[in-house]
Formats: C-alpha cells, sequence, structure tokens
C-alpha cells in the first residue's frame, strides 16, 4: 500500500458520503449552508486524524475484547475537546452546530475507520487515512451545502446573489436535503463510472 | 510489531481503566483553558442582549422572579436597569415559551418603565428556516409584524387571528402564538414585585 492509495481512497475512491454512504445523519441536518457543511467536515476531520493516531497506536496495548468501549473512550475524548474550544473561541459557529458536534461521537465513519484501518494499520498510515477520509467527508459535505444553500436561500457562503427574492425553502428543510443528496450521489457516481469505462 | 494483548481480565481492567484515566486527564486540562472564555463568551451575550432590548441606561441588577407558567411556577432571570440618579429605565426578561414549532422559542425581552415593550432578541430557536426563523425580525421595528412600542397592559399582544393586534408570521401562526405567549410571561415577570 503506498501513501498516494489512501490519498485517492479517502477523496475518492471510498468517499464516505458519495461511496460508502456512511454518516448520512450529520450530512444531512448540517449542509443547510456551505459554511455548517464545511466546518462540520473540518471538526470532523480533526476527529478522525486525532482518533485514528491514538487507536493505531494503542492497537497492541487493546485487548481485542475491550476495543470498541477503548476507542468510543478515546473518539469521544477528541469530540469533547473540539466542543469546548469551538465553545470558548467560535461561539458564533458553536450557535450554529451545536447539537451535531457531540453527536461526532456516534458518527459511523470515526468509529468504521478506527475498526477499519486505524486498528490494523501503522501511525503514519492511519493519520494519513483520518486526513483524507476526513477531508473526503469535508468536500463532500461542502459541495452538498453550496448545492442547498444557493437554491434554497440563493447566496453563496452567506453572500447573497439573488436580491430581495426568497429562495426556494424545500432545500434548507430535510426533504430538499435529501434530493440534493440522492441527485448529487448519482451525478458523482455517474461521472466515476464513465471514467471506469 | 508487538503481539496483540490477550483479553485476560486482568488486561481488559487495566487498558480500559488506563485509557479512561488519560481520556478525563486531558478532559480536565482542556476545560481548564476553555472554562474562563466560554464564560466571558456567555457573559458577553447577555450583556449584548439586555443592552439591546432596553433603552440607554447606566447600570443593571439582576434577580430572579417566579413566573406562572403551564408547568406551574418557574423562575425567571429578570435585569432591572436604572440611569444614574437611580430612575427605573426598564426590565428585561430571559422570557421563553415551551410551544414553539420547534420546541423551546426564548429570547431577551425588554419593557421601559412605563411597561412598553422596548425591544427583544432571540436567544434560543428550534423553528422552521425560512419560517418561524423570522421570528428574530419579523416582530422588530421595521418588521411587519411590528409589536415594538406596544403595551401588555393596554394592547392585545396576540395574533390577529386570535383576536389581538399582533401580525402572526405568514405560515407560522404557531410560532407567533409562542412568541406572544413568552411576551405575556416576560410581562408578568415585569410586574412581579421584588
Amino acid at each position: 500500500m503506498k501513501a498516494t492509495d489512501i490519498i485517492k481512497n479517502g477523496l475518492i475512491k471510498e468517499n464516505p458520503i458519495w461511496v460508502l454512504v456512511l454518516g448520512m445523519c450529520p450530512t444531512l441536518a448540517t449542509t443547510t449552508s456551505a459554511k455548517n457543511g464545511l466546518c462540520m467536515g473540518l471538526a470532523t476531520t480533526f476527529v478522525l486524524m486525532c482518533s485514528n493516531v491514538v487507536i493505531s497506536l494503542l492497537k497492541s496495548l487493546v485487548p481485542d475484547k475491550v476495543r470498541i468501549p477503548c476507542f468510543i473512550v478515546v473518539i469521544a475524548t477528541f469530540v469533547t475537546i473540539v466542543q469546548m474550544v469551538m465553545q470558548g473561541f467560535i461561539p458564533d459557529l458553536y450557535a450554529s452546530l451545536g447539537l451535531f458536534i457531540p453527536l461526532i461521537v456516534v458518527n459511523c465513519i470515526v468509529l468504521g475507520r478506527a475498526e477499519a484501518f486505524a486498528s490494523k494499520n501503522n501511525v503514519w498510515y492511519s493519520f494519513l487515512d483520518g486526513l483524507f477520509i476526513g477531508l473526503g467527508f469535508t468536500w463532500a459535505l461542502t459541495l452538498l451545502g453550496i448545492v442547498r444553500e444557493a437554491l434554497g436561500a440563493g447566496s453563496f457562503f452567506g453572500v447573497n446573489f439573488i436580491g430581495g427574492a426568497d429562495g426556494m425553502l424545500l432545500f434548507i428543510l430535510a426533504p430538499g436535503g435529501f434530493l440534493c443528496l440522492g441527485l448529487l450521489m448519482a451525478l458523482i457516481n455517474h461521472i466515476r463510472n464513465r471514467k471506469k469505462a | 510489531m508487538a503481539k496483540k494483548a490477550e483479553s485476560s481480565l486482568k488486561n481488559m481492567l487495566l487498558a480500559l481503566t488506563l485509557i479512561a484515566l488519560v481520556a478525563s486527564l486531558a478532559l480536565a486540562l482542556v476545560n481548564n483553558v476553555t472554562k474562563g472564555p466560554i464564560e466571558k463568551v456567555n457573559k458577553e451575550k447577555i450583556a449584548q442582549a439586555v443592552a439591546k432590548v432596553l433603552p440607554a441606561y447606566d447600570n443593571y441588577t439582576v434577580d430572579t422572579v417566579m413566573v406562572e407558567t403551564k408547568k406551574g411556577e418557574q423562575p425567571m432571570v429578570r435585569y432591572t436597569a436604572v440611569d444614574a440618579e437611580g430612575n427605573l429605565v426598564g426590565k428585561a426578561m430571559e422570557s421563553w415559551d415551551d410551544n414553539g414549532f420547534g420546541g423551546r422559542l426564548s429570547a431577551m425581552v425588554g419593557f421601559d418603565a412605563e411597561g412598553n415593550i422596548s425591544g427583544y432578541e432571540i436567544l434560543a430557536s428550534s423553528e422552521t428556516p425560512g419560517l418561524g426563523a423570522k421570528a428574530d425580525t419579523w416582530f422588530q421595528k421595521d418588521g411587519k409584524g411590528n409589536v415594538i412600542g406596544m403595551n401588555p397592559a393596554t394592547n392585545n399582544i396576540t395574533v390577529k387571528k386570535d383576536g389581538g393586534e399582533v401580525d402572526a408570521i405568514t405560515g407560522s401562526t404557531i410560532t407567533s402564538r409562542a412568541y406572544c405567549r413568552m411576551i405575556a410571561t416576560a410581562y408578568s415577570a415585569f410586574n412581579t414585585e421584588k
């Protein structure tokens, strides 16, 4: 395995949203705007990176039967750190993402990478895997956020481009989230398939 | 590569205990660093909200009064503002209503000395984006459902559908009703003596 494989894997080949379809709850809930999607993605990336490194370091010390509780404690610790730092230093962001930050603990991407990758690979690879799976998650969330915000609120990263008119509210709400997610997923997989053929 | 630790009782206990210890130590450290800023941010948020909803004042005191709600008597935080001579300028209440469209709707509601609504600022809401969430601007002075200057003693602060004087947010009657009840609760705290 090479480092470039891990990078490609995270960003495209095993992208957690478009290909693995993991972590759908924060995906739909936080992508009401591009900024929220981007920040949620970055917070998750940080947690993934740290937990992957620590779990990879601990892998030979942790007995198999208690590995899941151990992983969860490690993940929860990093999530709580992110939450406290965000609350103290970026309160505006905390106000809009608040509820979904603690939920990173139960995001299946994080535990999934710990179980499937970090507990079997060395620290350097685990770090790379965490970073790039996280960035893969981030770009997917940001793209979804950009599309939903553009259609729903008529703005791009908070900058309004349709003047006084109202956007299509549907796309900010949950049903629009599902629609956008499905259509984007179809489009991206179509592009990937065409490249393969 | 080191051999994997066996799943014996001793190993499991050791591993879990050690990890939990290190995790709590790390959290305690981070908490130490962020405790100050978090408190400061929360205090500033409240102070800004009080300043925004009341006429100009010199100082304010904080107390808690009991208000009648659907769930019985509950405490509400009240900020009593005075000018340099000690005359009452107004009072601001951290008011709320639990029956908004998405649950609790809470706001800082300010009244001047006569009991006229001088301003409000939504503190927390889970109303629908684009509909009920408009409550943060709708009832302001330049909003369509302006309530600023109304006095609950003389004006009927309920939505027009219910026979009152307030224009409800289009498509969000439930949010608007919750908003009106929240004003009423705040006004009862305004009138409560010490």
